[in-house]
């Protein structure tokens, strides 16, 4: 079947498109290419949960759907529960012998907010139960769904609609909380950061994640033109700029243990990533500044944690 | 022979629900629901039931669960009470709107503040509209066959909507009462195995819980309605068959002592039982009195209401719960509304009590019969009347 396939290199990645086109997502949203991605990764003996949220929004205008896999969405902060119960009608029914033992793959999927924020309850009971899923937090740093509301996942100094920037404020005065970190505090077999800037890093995490025996997170860096204010031919390069500069570095850990992805030992300055985003165009070269030794701050705790583990 | 048991109606419900065998029970601890699931948890644990035993971290969660079991086509149980109803709210109007099938033991609470775990119906008639198919209960036998009626009606095929059994907390959750646990094999005749025809399936993939611009939402939500209403049949039809079997048998409204009475009180929950005996009394007294018991709740059976009242000069409602700011008791003011166009109707009036777990005795309903008949008859200023309260 090599002509399903397409050919990168030494990569075949299938020509099936189970996030089929003409969805209608923003052009250059890095977040809808991201979830085509997953599709193509996972491929077809899976089951998506969504979140309210846009990758909601665009897919599923009644009649219409965008998805050819079994895909459902019910509310915004649930998702993770609603794949518990999935994972486990599906364990019970194979193991009474009422369905064939197929190996499914259960994928829970949401935004930033509905992660970070309103669903991180309901994230924390299913990784804490240890229910065998996946779950994807594609995370484009605010509520872009209802219009660029900030959310615990902005980062320091953008500016969105409910934490502007003006005269007496750079936006949003809080930093980005650590969501990868917070889920490896549940000692989750499988944990990644990635990005689709980094398509076969990122599948191969995919991939990775459907088959742990257990939960598996994946945080997608998801740029988003719309709430960023960034030209949609960008959003790649924009990618790629967040892994650079160390704004967003793409690590994993498995069982624990730390392992960077893509190493960056020069890295670019911060600036590079923020002066082609007009959500960051209020910010004065102090804050700039600020920003600066906080990714370097945040990037050399990581490598020393992972080249700690290295060498455990 | 099915045996009789002295049992907590709590763990009767374990009971019915492991002679159902379920495949996942998703659920919270609250009182006064909790023995439900612990039973359930100790049958899981000891093997005696082979269920997914989802130990969640909060209402929301279990019923979101529950809608995820459901859409795989598992058979789903879960219980809750009073805040972790309320809790639940959003979640139950998607697992009806998306035709869901499961069934939830609902122990009655009152809801905060002041905080009360004891019961009343303010948890009921919190989640009135979320199309749930609504039924209310007497006794522990009644629990136990409602809980197996449950799971039938919720999967039949023209039906496929979530149920909610209701049992007053405390009252009848946590007594211990003589049940007749059914045989296996009687259930296995009665319940047919769980078909779900719209689960989630790599097979056959289906979009569930598309969302609904302006231009189709109001025929989803007719469809629904039209739905909820036409479901009547089949649990009238599951009931026929369940005495058939068993030989116990429930309608949507039921009667005691109501034939040809001039004055009727109407009761819902195992408060239905004092009542009884408070008719009983005052028959011996030479009262002309009968009882109107609610079993159905939803869908409303306003064709066996109007019915069961149509002889009577005098219909006193009594409600535990109060719609704040209203101008009757919840089920008061459906009953009027049902009953508001015909020619001919009795009067009726509004009696609130047994709130928060206050009992209300035998001497208590004859209290709240002749209150509600002073109402009636226009000889209380009152529209509304909370019964026992210490002024």
């Amino acid at each position: 079947m090599t002509e399903n396939y397409i050919a990168f290199g030494k990569r075949q990645v299938t020509k099936e498109e189970y996030f089929a086109p003409g969805h209608r997502a923003c052009i250059g949203c890095a977040e809808a290419l991201a979830v085509r991605l997953a599709a193509k990764a996972l491929g077809p003996n899976t089951i998506i949960v969504a979140a309210t949220g846009c990758m909601e929004i665009v897919a599923s205008q009644m009649p219409w759907t965008s998805w050819r896999l079994p895909w459902i969405h019910t509310l915004f902060e649930n998702t993770a529960a609603v794949a518990s119960g999935i994972e486990s009608g599906l364990r019970t029914l194979e193991s009474k012998g009422k369905k064939p033992v197929e190996g499914i793959n259960v994928v829970a999927t949401a935004g930033d907010g509905g992660t970070s924020d309103i669903g991180l309850q309901a994230l924390s009971g299913a990784l804490e139960r240890g229910h065998k899923f996946l779950y994807i937090c594609w995370d484009n740093e605010a509520y872009m769904n209802t219009g660029i509301q900030r959310s615990s996942s902005t980062p320091y100094g953008a500016s969105t609609t409910t934490a502007p920037a003006g005269k007496q404020s750079i936006g949003q005065m809080t930093w980005k909380k650590n969501l990868p970190a917070i889920v490896a505090a549940h000692n989750i077999p499988y944990v990644a950061t990635a990005c689709p800037s980094y398509p076969f890093d990122f599948m191969d995490k995919v991939v990775k994640g459907s088959k742990v025996d257990g939960p598996a997170y994946i945080h997608v860096f998801s740029v988003c033109p719309t709430g960023w204010r960034s030209a949609p031919e960008m959003s790649i390069e924009l990618g790629r700029l967040a892994v650079q500069t160390g704004v967003f570095p793409l690590f994993e850990i498995e069982n624990g243990k730390y392992k960077i992805n893509v190493n960056t030992p020069k890295r670019k300055p911060v600036a590079d990533y923020l002066k082609i985003q007009g959500r960051f165009r209020h910010l004065s070269e102090q804050e700039i500044k600020l920003i600066q030794d906080r990714v370097d701050k945040e990037y050399d705790a990581l490598v020393e944690r992972a080249e700690k583990d290295k060498a455990a | 022979m099915a045996k009789r048991v002295g049992m907590e109606v709590s763990l009767a419900i374990g009971e019915a629900a492991k002679l159902a065998d379920v495949d996942v029970v998703a659920a919270y601890p609250i009182t006064p629901q909790t023995h439900i699931v612990e039973h359930l948890a100790e049958l899981v644990a000891n093997g005696e039931l082979k269920s997914a035993y989802i130990p969640v971290e909060s209402e929301h969660s279990a019923m979101s669960a529950c809608l995820g079991s459901a859409a795989v086509g598992a058979r789903t149980f879960t219980a809750t009470a009073g805040q972790g109803l309320e809790l639940m709210h959003e979640v139950l109007y998607v697992a009806a709107s998306m035709q869901l099938p499961m069934v939830m033991a609902v122990a009655n609470r009152a809801l905060s503040a002041p905080l009360s775990v004891w019961g009343d119906h303010s948890d009921v008639m919190a989640v009135r509209d979320t199309g749930w198919i609504q039924i209310f209960t007497e006794n522990g036998q009644e629990v136990f066959d409602t809980v197996l009626c449950a799971f039938r009606i919720a999967e039949d095929p023209k039906v496929l909507l979530p149920v909610m059994v209701h049992l007053d907390g405390f009252h009848l959750s946590h007594m211990i009462e003589p049940i007749l646990i059914s045989e296996e094999d009687e259930v296995k005749r009665f319940l047919p195995p769980f078909k779900y025809p719209l689960a989630l399936d790599p097979k056959k993939p289906v979009t569930m819980g598309a969302f609904a611009p302006p231009v189709i939402y109001s025929e989803a939500r007719k469809a629904q309605e039209v739905h909820l209403a036409g479901t009547k049949e089949a649990i009238v039809k599951c009931w026929d068959e369940f005495a058939s079997i068993f030989g116990r048998r429930y309608l949507p409204v039921e009667t005691y002592r109501a034939e040809g009475a001039k004055t009727l009180l109407m009761t819902m929950g195992s408060f239905s039982e004092t009542a009884m005996e408070t008719i009983d009394k005052m028959r011996a007294d030479g009262k002309d009195i009968g009882l109107v018991r609610l079993r159905l709740w939803r869908p409303f059976p306003t064709t066996e209401l109007r019915q069961a009242v149509k002889d009577a000069e005098t219909l006193v409602v009594f409600d535990r719960a109060i719609s704040l700011g209203s101008q009757a008791g919840p089920v008061c003011s459906e009953v009027r509304s049902a009953l508001y166009n015909l020619e001919k109707k009795p009067r009726v009036a509004s009696v609130i009590g047994g709130l928060g777990g206050r009992d209300v005795t035998v001497a208590g309903f004859e209290e709240i019969i002749n209150i509600g008949i002073k109402m009636a008859k226009k000889e209380s200023q009152q529209e509304i009347e909370i019964f026992g309260v210490r002024e």
